[in-house]
């Protein structure tokens, strides 16, 4: 492997950790921000994630072959990581290493993309239901009811046979609106709750309609829970990314996703075990990853977990009664009333 | 007499439950006027219905469970924002009509400034850009008396302290120069030195906009010092409507007389402190016959059958009590009340 491509990796890794570095300090002064990186796996998690990204995002540079191309189908079949080939090649003679980082940028990419979509409409949805309440309300979440009791990937089969081959963004799409009914009950339940605060009546006795008291008012006010959630639903999503394209109708081939690199690779796993191992690995890290950093962010916006129950329970606490009183509410964006 | 700015008639709001006791009759059956410019106090216990009957004005009362009887009537303008369409009873409230509410500690959203908060209703009914409302909410706590107001209205309610967020509150419901201010317990949470300013802030702001003044409240001492006139409220009903020097002096309702008798005063011989025996009743169940029977010294026969209308003690003075009628009952040593 070439020096520069080292280089470039070593680049894309402290591009990574620097960004969490820069986050670390940023947040030092907020309770939230010591909540989140004092939980140990938030902190690995987030590590993680932010230098897959980095790298994903650097592929070209990073990368010492293309990812489709077929180095020599007789001679570098299925062969040992090296120092040539640093996960080996697969049965097409490709680099597994290079495959695996332009992999991360659809996976991550579909994940991301899908987790927006399904909390996008979560949020809507769980909203409506929650503000309206009455007929409104019933109507949606029997139809949420319904979404979470069929299992979705048989929705996503029906939807992949309408193509041949599906495209990136009716999987994205297709993953996103089969991924919210979760999201949108949750939303609905903070929303119950917000509505009935004092300052949504003096929000409307102001005159402002309902669009505005949603948006402007309650919405703020439950982001903690629907910003934890979107953490876990990005790891669910890029599981269900991955499943779909073992199964063979997510994302297609030669273009390469870690759960496609798996469907290719599990033919040949007596002989040439790192082609599987490696996507397998990275998608277990990555799905770790999101859930950790979404218990980090819980810790962190969560006033129930976030005030002093939570640092007896981590053992921080003191009896220290000098200690200055946290200038802000614990909670950030909610607070205890 | 002049036209009145606000009419209210024969307001009632009932709250419906399913489950439990049944039909709350919070507000049943009030009927005011407010003019120009006045203040008229709203007194009452706990649970006699003020603030509800305050929120009915603008149809803030949760609908379901609660709801206002089609017979009702809120005139303003001519209109009656009972049955008015959502979108223009919106571009009343805040704007013609505002609410100052109880609690600044709960009623300020905390993840928004304060500036922000202010800025809303210019933006809503005045539809001013951005930089023009923020300058506009710098305006408006200057004028409720905010020191240092350019570096305040970047602040989150967090950091002021409950007079301020009380004054910010104020703030936020005059942006848009309202013809009337509603006042609902606007001091209740504050302690006495902030309460005192708060008031003195409300009074220099009603004579410097014109305003008409709707002041909810339980504390007799506030009334006696702001209001112009005074309704006293039992039992979802106005029972007693006068004129506040009037009422202090001669007060026609016992239960008025039952107030006035529990405030300690300064300016009187110490004597123990009269209690009226006995706790506003629930209002899914209000006592036939005059509702205030049960704890009043002087009920007989006919307050037990007979629900009393409200008669005009004077001009401008009316109570809801047989005593206006049999005024010579008035004499007879007033006994316990039966309990």
């Amino acid at each position: 492997m070439p020096a520069v491509k080292l280089l470039a990796l070593l680049g894309a890794a402290a591009v990574g950790w620097l960004a969490v570095t820069v986050v670390h300090r940023r947040t030092r002064g907020h309770p939230g921000g010591r909540a989140f990186f004092d939980h140990a796996p938030a902190r690995w998690g987030f590590m993680l994630l932010a230098v897959t990204t980095s790298l994903a995002v650097a592929a070209p540079l990073v990368a010492p072959y293309s990812p489709t191309v077929q180095l020599d189908i007789v001679g570098l079949q299925n062969r040992p990581p090296s120092l040539t080939h640093l996960l080996g090649t697969d049965l097409y003679s490709r680099d597994v290493w290079s495959r695996l980082l332009y992999g991360a940028r659809v996976s991550l990419a579909v994940g991301a993309l899908s987790m927006l979509v399904a909390i996008v409409v979560g949020t809507a949805v769980g909203a409506t239901a929650g503000y309206r309440r009455g007929a409104v309300d019933a109507i949606l979440m029997r139809f949420v009811d319904v979404g979470l009791s069929v299992p979705r990937i048989f929705i996503l089969l029906v939807l992949a046979g309408l193509w041949d081959q599906m495209p990136l963004s009716a999987l994205i799409i297709g993953i996103g609106l089969t991924s919210w009914f979760g999201t949108s009950r949750l939303v609905r339940a903070e929303v119950l709750s917000v509505r009935e605060r004092e300052f949504v009546h003096a929000a409307r006795a102001l005159g402002a309609g309902p669009a505005r008291v949603v948006l402007q008012h309650i919405l703020p006010n439950a982001a903690g829970p629907i910003i934890v959630t979107a953490a876990l639903v990005t790891g669910a999503v890029m599981l269900l990314e991955s499943g779909l394209s073992f199964l063979g109708i997510g994302v297609a081939p030669p273009l390469p996703s870690w759960g496609n690199m798996i469907a290719d690779a599990k033919d040949h796993m007596r002989a040439a075990p790192w082609s599987v191992l490696a996507p397998g690995l990275a998608i277990g890290l990555v799905v770790t990853a999101c859930a950790a950093v979404g218990d980090g962010l819980r810790a962190a916006l969560d006033p129930r977990r976030s005030g002093r129950r939570a640092r007896l329970a981590r053992g921080q606490a003191s009896l220290d009664l000098s200690a200055p009183m946290s200038p802000r509410s614990p909670a950030g964006p909610r607070s205890h009333s | 007499m002049t036209e009145p700015l606000l009419r209210v008639r024969d307001l009632r709001t009932y709250f419906v439950s399913a489950r439990g006791p049944g039909t709350a009759r919070a507000v049943d059956g009030v009927s005011f006027d407010l003019f120009g410019g006045e203040t008229l106090g709203i007194v009452g216990e706990s649970g006699c219905g003020k603030s509800v009957m305050s929120q009915s004005i603008l149809r803030l009362v949760p609908e379901p469970p609660g709801h206002i009887l089609p017979g009702s009537l809120v005139e303003y303008a001519g209109r009656n924002l009972l049955t008015l369409a959502p979108r223009e009873l919106r571009a009343i409230r805040g704007n013609r009509i505002a609410m100052v509410f109880q609690e600044p500690l709960t009623s300020l959203n905390p993840v928004l400034t304060v500036g922000d908060q202010i800025a809303e209703s210019a933006i809503v009914h005045q539809r001013l850009a951005r930089p023009a409302a923020r300058a506009r909410a710098i305006e408006m706590l200057q004028l409720v008396g905010i020191p240092d107001a350019a570096a305040r209205v970047d602040q989150y309610p967090h950091e002021l302290s409950g007079g301020m967020r009380q004054r910010v509150m104020i703030a936020m419901a005059l942006v848009c120069h309202p013809q009337v201010l509603i006042a609902d317990e606007p001091t209740t949470a504050l302690d006495v030195t902030i309460q005192a300013q708060i008031l003195e802030l409300l009074d220099r702001l009603q004579g410097e906009l014109a305003m008409a003044v709707l002041l909810i409240t339980h504390d007799l001492g506030i009334v006696a010092g702001q209001a112009d006139r005074v309704i006293v409220m039992y039992a979802g009903q106005v029972v007693e409507s006068a004129a506040t020097p009037a009422l202090f002096a001669h007060p026609g309702h016992p239960y008025t007389a039952g107030l006035l008798a529990s405030v300690p005063r300064l300016d009187r011989p110490r004597t123990r402190l009269e209690a009226i025996p006995g706790q506003v009743p629930a209002a899914t169940a209000w006592p036939a016959g005059c509702r205030f029977h049960p704890r009043c010294p002087y009920a007989w026969d006919r307050c037990r059958t007979a629900e009393p209308p409200l008669l005009e003690v004077r001009p401008g003075h009316a109570a809801r009590c047989w005593l206006v009628e049999e005024p010579a009952r008035r004499e007879a040593p007033p006994r316990a009340a039966p309990r």
